[in-house]
């Protein structure tokens, strides 16, 4: 035990004293160390950086679905890539309204849903037109699912929702581009060839940067009840629906629920690959934090190349540093350094020449990234360092260190002392 | 002679260097002793065998035959980590052209053997400080070797070599990049060091330093051919004899 602790100490003291000298053979060649240390300088800052925008972009969009609401749940139509669904056409895939009758009593862990369906259309008040204007047929669970109330005249009633009726809301926006009064309730507009009493105005979107946002903040919309939208159409079209689970914990069951739900009321068989997609925020967000990680890892890998070339650098300049002080080492050999002390003291200052690099290489990467959170227009705000990068980038240079600083360490522990001191 | 106890043995101590498919015996045979508190010259021409002596005294190199004996210990056995241990503790070394780090003060550089030896850090200082002053040199600890002038580097030099306190001192050409004057320095220190009970064995050529010293070896072909003390060497009767005329 005794002896154990005594190798210890002596190793410690062996790397303490190392880590001096090396500071001072740094300190000696300062342009030259900075220099050779200029790929891994390069290297770390890069990665950080990488990593830092990376870790921004995913606070972005993780502050943007809190916002957005986490317990929203989307139900779409898809065609399976296998099962007796495969080849059939998108007219069975698709969803009818009848479908979704009672589905609120089926599935307790759903507060409400709403079908959904978009299209663009062309709407006309008095004497000015717009074009191509989106037109969404909704229900009032919409308001609540989508957080976006109707803050002037009031939403579609029942019975405008099960008569179809010819009624629609606005966004403000659409309001002001239309050129109509703030309470412009009662009104007639004309949707395509269609006129539609305006029932009232709803709420614009929140900013969002990120999600659900097809330049969103700039578009102009209307609404008319979803089976008004579905008649139109001659009761053929492809939507979707759009659902909220009680709240974020139960968005599981919720999920499952609908699953069972409209599995029964599709007719698919038991082991039959569903016909739809049943999609939780909650879900969307792990695949997107799981994306993000791997986006993260190749990014810094690809990066992490430049560091592999900077420790090239750094077994160059220690070759170099090992022949310029061959007659040291055979001195220091001759008054009794062993091949381990030799070998440590040329690897320890690879080690430290490479963190010292990694340190300025973090500071960079801070200066890039404090650079990269102010371009304007670039969501980029929240970009920031990460605890585990800065002391992955250290470690990643001390390995480098190690790794590239074995072979001169190697070559000068390995000088015989009689040629050494004889080196010219 | 006045030592007692015997500090190196040499018993048929050969080196064989091999170039190409040739042998060259850079030692071949060679058998002394050396007691404790000698002062032993070994001279010879270049290629005469006396720096490969050298060499495998201070436990540089390794015997490629016979036996030697340092302390009573055979190093012929040992490790390579246990002769960089013999080095350190048993053995000092002055070399011709100093060998003293540029970037390093004159403390820095006396306190080298001791990084590599068991000392703590807070001794060393104060062991090379004493090292130092033991060779005159107490005012200049903190010059770096640049600042200092040739007799004063091999002051340094051989206070590295002292600081351990080892049994022998190897001095390989000492003076060989000194003037007169200087070298007459380093050799009154030595006699001080021998005086002092210091054991030293010293190469070179020149027959003024050699004879400084109290027993004289010869060397050519990688043999020893003449082992006497000074006052029975060729040198000395030859200066003294060239002094009587």
């Amino acid at each position: 035990m005794i002896m154990l602790w005594n190798i210890l100490f002596r190793l410690l003291r062996l790397i303490g004293q190392s880590i001096c000298l090396a500071l001072g053979q740094i300190w000696v060649n300062k342009t030259r160390s900075v220099l050779t240390t200029l790929g891994i300088i390069i290297g770390v800052a890069s990665v950080v950086s990488v990593i830092a925008a990376m870790s921004g972009l995913k606070a972005k969009v993780m502050s943007d679905i809190e916002t957005f609401g986490t317990n929203r749940i989307f139900v779409r139509p898809t065609r399976p890539d296998s099962g007796k669904y495969k080849n059939v056409s998108w007219s069975v895939i698709r969803f009818k309204p009848e479908q979704f009758e009672g589905l609120l009593e089926y599935c307790p862990s759903v507060s409400c849903f709403t079908p959904f369906d978009s299209e663009r259309d062309n709407i006309r008040y008095r004497e000015r037109t717009l074009e191509r204007i989106r037109i969404n047929g909704i229900e009032s669970a919409w308001h609540t699912i989508e957080s976006r109330p109707v803050i002037i005249g009031r939403a579609f009633s029942v019975i405008d929702q099960t008569q179809a009726r010819s009624v629609c809301l606005l966004s403000q926006r659409l309001r002001d581009k239309l050129g109509m009064n703030r309470d412009c309730t009662g009104e007639l507009v004309t949707i395509g060839y269609r006129t539609y009493r305006v029932l009232g105005v709803v709420e614009e979107k929140p900013s969002m940067s990120m999600i659900g946002g097809d330049s969103g903040n700039e578009e102009f919309e209307a609404f008319i009840p979803f089976l008004t939208m579905y008649r139109n159409s001659g009761n053929w079209s492809w939507f979707e629906v759009m659902a909220a689970s009680n709240s974020t914990d139960v968005s599981e069951e919720a999920k499952a629920e609908l699953n069972f739900f409209l599995r029964q009321r599709r007719h698919i068989e038991p082991g039959e690959p569903p016909t739809f997609d049943v999609m939780t925020i909650e879900s969307e967000v792990r695949k997107f934090q799981e994306i993000s990680a791997v986006f993260t890892m190749v990014a810094s890998g690809i990066v992490g190349i430049s560091l592999l070339v900077g420790g090239i650098g750094i077994m160059n300049i220690m070759l170099v540093s090992v022949s310029e002080r061959t007659r040291e080492i055979g001195l220091r050999k001759a008054v009794g350094a062993g091949s381990i002390a030799i070998l440590t003291q040329f690897l320890v200052e690879a080690v430290v020449l490479c963190c010292i690099g990694g340190l300025i290489g973090l500071g960079f990467g801070q200066l890039l990234t404090m650079v990269i959170a102010h371009i304007p227009k670039v969501p980029l705000d929240k970009a920031y360092i990460p605890g585990w990068a800065v002391l992955m980038s250290l470690g990643f240079s001390a390995v480098v260190g190690i790794f590239f600083g074995l072979f001169p360490a190697v070559k000068a522990a390995r000088l015989d002392p009689i040629e050494a001191l004889r080196h010219e | 002679m006045s030592g007692q106890s015997v500090v190196i043995q040499l018993n048929d101590i050969r080196r064989v260097y091999k170039v190409g498919t040739e042998q060259i015996h850079a030692l071949d045979g060679v058998s002394l002793e050396i007691y404790e508190n000698e002062y032993v010259a070994v001279m010879g021409h270049s290629g005469s065998g006396k720096s490969t002596l050298m060499n495998l005294l201070g436990c540089l190199d390794r015997a490629s035959g016979g036996i030697y004996e340092l302390d009573g210990e055979d190093t012929t056995q040992m490790s390579n980590s246990q002769l960089a241990k013999v080095r350190n503790e048993k053995i000092g070394f002055v070399f011709q052209s100093f060998e003293l780090l540029p970037r390093f003060s004159a403390l820095k550089n006396v306190e080298l053997p001791l990084i590599y030896s068991r000392q703590t850090i807070w001794n060393r200082k104060e062991l090379a400080g004493k090292a130092l002053e033991r060779v005159g040199l107490g005012e200049r600890m903190t010059h770096r070797p640049n600042q200092l002038s040739g007799g004063e580097k091999q002051r340094v030099a051989v206070a590295r070599a002292l600081i351990n306190n080892p049994s022998i001192l190897l001095a390989d050409e000492p003076t060989g990049n000194l003037d007169s004057k200087t070298s007459e320095e380093i050799l009154a220190l030595f006699r001080r060091l021998h005086e002092e009970g210091q054991t030293i064995i010293m190469v070179t050529h020149e027959a003024d330093v050699s004879c400084h010293a109290k027993r004289i070896i010869r060397m050519r072909d990688g043999k020893v051919i003449s082992d006497v003390p000074t006052e029975q060497d060729a040198v000395w009767e030859h200066r003294n004899t060239g002094a009587g005329r």
